[in-house]
Order: structure tokens, then C-alpha cells, then sequence
């Protein structure tokens, strides 16, 4: 593949957390580095604690990386992000990386569908027309018409999940980060989400993501990353997800 | 095949920062009384459109520094500058007094968490959001009060009760002619002073998402101050963390929340948790 077309080039990256209580610090990864391209999915795996979701949140920012580089190509140049500004982060949050937890922050009272619609409202969508969308997303993935209008505080799990799923995904972006976007669905909404996986990636969205269940999405792997033996694996020589 | 270390090394670009200008700049500011140094050299960027968040514990200089954004106090030394559209008022501390107050009451609205700062308790409520239009020169009696009441309808203040006294109102209600009077003006700088500490929960929740809707809906510039790290994290997009008068660390809210940097942050942070 032509390096210099890469979307991501993660380079040397490392995080350690200094955790000043303990007077200890705690070594998370180091020395992490691949290239990803548009419409390229690629799973992480590893054991628990492996640093899965910790390599995710550095690339997402929500974690500071103490050493390496994370090059992205956004439309308005090539920026790292590791060291970005913060301004420069959020416009892109906003714009065009998206990340996926397994956990909804959703602000008490407000509605689902308010909820889903906001990435729209954001991005300068009508009122009525990010409504519209909102609905359809929710019930893709399976939300029920009488719950579009309830707060999500007070719904199950999986029902939360699903008002995460919609929202996160609303809104295409050209980078998804996935931690574990499928924990607490039941296989409609697994499913669902699945479509829309598929979907983005053929239209050009490159997507890193951690999966309890990595053969939900086996169709869809085109790399993989073990962080706890450091093995990168590509379509050639796949081995089976879904035993893993 | 191992993980590849040697990836053919990018070009080295530098960080390149977007064309994102900052609404608000301040630079060195430093301010004693008496004894007390209330902030030391303390610098901070707002940009178009966020709502930065100000934490910090009682006496760390967040109540001083919001006050001296409104342009109520200024500093020992320091550099202040807005950017407002067909405006360059240089460093805003060197302006007279008369002058900043005028800057402040048309460009900058503020919410106190005590009503009784912002509010004529004796007025009624459309009359303490008109008085702020009178400041700003507006004279039409029918003007006054169609923009008042817009100003109250966009806080989502009960119509029928905008003759009302603030007196007479719960402590919700009272936020929320702050907030119409802070607001009326359509200010580039919304700064909020704890404006749901004192409220009960459910009262609070609404209260914030009044809030988020007017960031959302008006792209309102906010710079909130709370010592509840929660509302903090609810509303903030970015959070500047203080400590006896010094910003100590700052970065994005998620940032600060999951992956503090500083002991103090770290303190702070896991005290919430």
C-alpha cells in the first residue's frame, strides 16, 4: 500500500500514567506503530489490560501520549495529534474523527432523539431534518417510536447503548474509534450496527476498533493488532476471529 | 510478522494549528490584595463557540478571574483582549472605566451564583432585562419590552410571569432572568460564576440545558465556573484547573477528567470519583 496515502501513522507511541498518589507509575504501551488507510478497518486484541482501550482513548486524546506521533491526514492538512493543539482536537472531534464507548453521557433531560440529533445540530443541520435522521438511526437499531422521547437515563443498558450507537454514528466521519461498541447489544442491534459499519467503510471511513466479540464484525477485519504479543496480522494471513 | 518499528519516517511538519482565532486572550495577569496574591501570571484562551470550564477549590482565584473578564476589577499587570467584530481595543485594562463598563455591558453578559449581585429583587423581571438594554441606549418603550421578553422566552422563563419580581420567584427562576439579562444584548462572552450552585438537582439539570441549547442554538461563548467537577463535566468542552491563583493545568474536559496531568488535578479529580 502507498504509505504516503495513509489516513493515520501511528509512530513510536507510548503511554505511561504518572500517578502521583502512589508515587508509581503505571506503563500502559510503548513503541506502537502502523499506518491505516481510508476504508481500512482495523482491530485491536489483546488480553485484558493489554492497553486496548488506553491505545484507543491516546488516539482519541482523551489520554496525553508521553512519546511518538499520531499523524492524520484531516482535510486541512497533516496535523499530529499527539501533540495538536486542543482547539485543534475538538474541531476534529467535531468534524471528523468519531469515537464509540460502550457508555452513554448523556445530560439528564433531554430526549433521545435530542440526544442522536445534536452531532447534526452541531454540524449546522435543520432542526426538523436532524430530528428526522435521529429517528431513523434510532430505530435502525432497534429503539423503540415510544422511547424516541423519553430521557435515556432512565433506560436499560442495552437500550442506552443503542441511543450511543445512533448518535455516534450519525454524523460520518473519515476516522472511527470503536471501544467495544457491541457489549450489552442483543443481536438486532448488533446487526444494525454491523449495516452501518459496512456501510461507512465502503464509503471511504477508516475504523480501529476493540470488540469483545471480534466475530461480530470478521467480514469486515482488514488488520489486526495484538498488543500483547505484538503481532500485526493482515488479510493474508487472517486467522479466525471468531475463536478468538 | 512483528509490529513494524520502522515505518519510513513521515515528513516533519510541525503541529499546525487550524485557522481558529481566539475569542478571548489573556496574558500575565497577576493580581494581589494586601497579602494575598489572587492570581499569579496567569494566562488563558477562549475560543468562538466553547464553553471552558474554571475549577478549582474555594479562594484559587476563579471568582477574581471571571470577575476581571467582566472587566469589574483589574489586574496588577496583565494583557486582556477581545476579539469583536469592527473592534481593536488593544489591551482592554488600559480603557477608562467608563469605557470598559460600556465593552462589558454590551459584549459581555455574566450570571452570579447569588441573584442578588445581578438582580433589582424590587424590579419586575422583564424590567431587570430591559434595564439592560436601556444601558446599551434602547429607548422604545415597545422595543424594550419585545426584547425582553425574547431575551426571558430564550431562557425558557414562564412568559405569564415576566412581570413578576425576582422576589417573588424560586431560585431557578431567578437564574433564568439572570440569564435573560446577561443574554439580552446577544453577547460575544457569557460568563457564568456558579449560576447552579444552591439550586436543587432537578432544578440544576434544567438549568444546564437551558444552557447547552443556547451554545447550541446561538453559539454563545461560555466561561463557567463551578466547584462541581460533574456540571463541569456535563457542559465544559475545555477546562482550566486553579490553584492558589495559578492555572495548573488546562486541556480538553475529557482529558482532564480521565488523564489528569497535575497532583493537585489528580487530587481533585479522584475526590469526585
Amino acid at each position: 500500500m502507498e504509505t504516503t496515502e495513509a489516513l493515520l501513522r501511528v509512530q513510536g507511541l507510548g503511554k505511561t500514567f504518572r500517578m502521583y498518589h502512589l508515587d508509581a507509575m503505571l506503563h500502559a504501551f510503548e513503541g506502537i506503530s502502523f499506518d491505516l488507510h481510508a476504508g481500512e478497518f482495523l482491530l485491536l486484541k489483546g488480553r485484558n489490560g493489554a492497553g486496548k482501550s488506553t491505545l484507543l482513548r491516546t488516539l482519541w486524546r482523551s489520554y496525553l501520549p508521553v512519546e511518538g506521533h499520531i499523524w492524520y491526514r484531516s482535510r486541512l492538512g497533516m496535523i499530529d495529534l499527539a501533540r495538536a493543539a486542543d482547539v485543534d482536537i475538538a474541531l476534529l472531534r467535531r468534524q471528523e474523527i468519531g469515537f464509540v464507548t460502550q457508555f452513554l453521557n448523556a445530560r439528564p433531560r433531554v430526549a433521545a432523539q435530542d440526544i442522536v440529533a445534536e452531532p447534526l445540530r452541531l454540524a449546522g443541520h435543520a432542526p426538523e431534518e436532524a430530528l428526522d435522521q435521529a429517528r431513523h438511526w434510532l430505530g435502525e437499531f432497534g429503539v423503540r417510536p415510544e422511547l424516541w422521547r423519553a430521557y435515556p437515563s432512565t433506560f436499560s443498558g442495552g437500550e442506552q447503548q443503542k441511543v450511543n450507537l445512533a448518535r455516534a454514528l450519525i454524523l460520518p466521519q473519515r476516522l472511527l474509534l470503536l471501544d467495544e461498541p457491541t457489549a450489552s447489544l442483543d443481536a438486532g442491534a448488533r446487526a444494525a450496527l454491523v449495516r452501518r459499519l459496512t456501510d461507512l467503510k465502503a464509503s471511504g471511513v477508516a475504523i480501529i476498533g476493540v470488540f469483545h466479540h471480534p466475530g461480530d464484525v470478521a467480514q469486515l477485519i482488514d488488520r489486526e493488532i495484538d498488543l500483547a504479543t505484538r503481532v500485526i496480522a493482515d488479510d493474508s494471513e487472517r486467522i479466525d476471529h471468531v475463536a478468538l | 510478522m512483528s509490529i513494524d518499528m520502522s515505518v519510513s519516517p513521515a515528513p516533519l511538519l510541525p503541529p499546525q494549528l487550524m485557522q481558529t482565532e481566539a475569542l478571548l486572550t489573556m496574558r500575565g495577569l497577576s493580581r494581589s490584595y494586601g497579602a494575598v496574591r489572587a492570581l499569579r501570571n496567569v494566562d488563558v484562551t477562549v475560543y468562538p463557540g466553547e464553553v471552558m470550564g474554571v475549577v478549582g477549590e474555594s479562594g484559587s482565584g476563579k471568582s477574581t478571574l471571571l470577575r476581571m473578564m467582566n472587566l469589574e476589577d483589574t489586574p496588577d499587570r496583565g494583557d486582556y483582549r477581545l476579539r469583536l467584530p469592527d473592534r481593536d481595543d488593544g489591551n482592554l485594562f488600559d480603557l477608562g472605566r467608563y469605557q470598559r463598563r460600556m465593552l462589558s455591558a454590551h459584549h459581555i453578559g455574566i450570571v452570579y451564583q447569588n441573584p442578588h449581585l445581578g438582580l433589582l429583587m424590587r424590579h419586575s423581571s422583564s424590567g431587570n432585562v430591559a434595564e439592560r438594554l436601556l444601558i446599551a441606549g434602547e429607548r422604545s418603550f415597545d422595543v424594550l419590552r419585545s426584547k425582553a421578553r425574547d431575551a426571558l422566552d430564550a431562557s425558557e422563563f414562564p412568559l405569564d410571569r415576566m412581570d413578576a419580581r425576582p422576589a417573588e420567584l424560586s431560585g431557578g427562576m431567578q437564574q433564568r432572568v439572570q440569564l435573560a439579562k446577561a443574554i439580552a444584548l446577544e453577547p460575544a462572552l457569557l460568563l457564568l460564576d456558579e449560576p447552579t450552585t444552591g439550586l436543587d438537582v432537578s432544578v440544576q439539570a434544567l438549568v444546564l440545558d437551558t444552557l447547552k441549547r443556547l451554545q447550541r442554538d446561538r453559539h454563545i461563548t461560555m466561561v463557567l465556573v463551578s466547584h462541581d467537577l460533574g456540571v463541569i463535566r456535563t457542559m465544559a468542552d475545555r477546562v482550566l484547573v486553579m490553584r492558589h491563583g495559578e492555572v495548573v493545568e488546562q486541556g480538553l474536559a475529557d482529558q482532564v477528567f480521565q488523564d489528569p496531568q497535575h497532583p493537585y488535578t489528580q487530587q481533585l479529580v479522584h475526590a469526585k470519583l
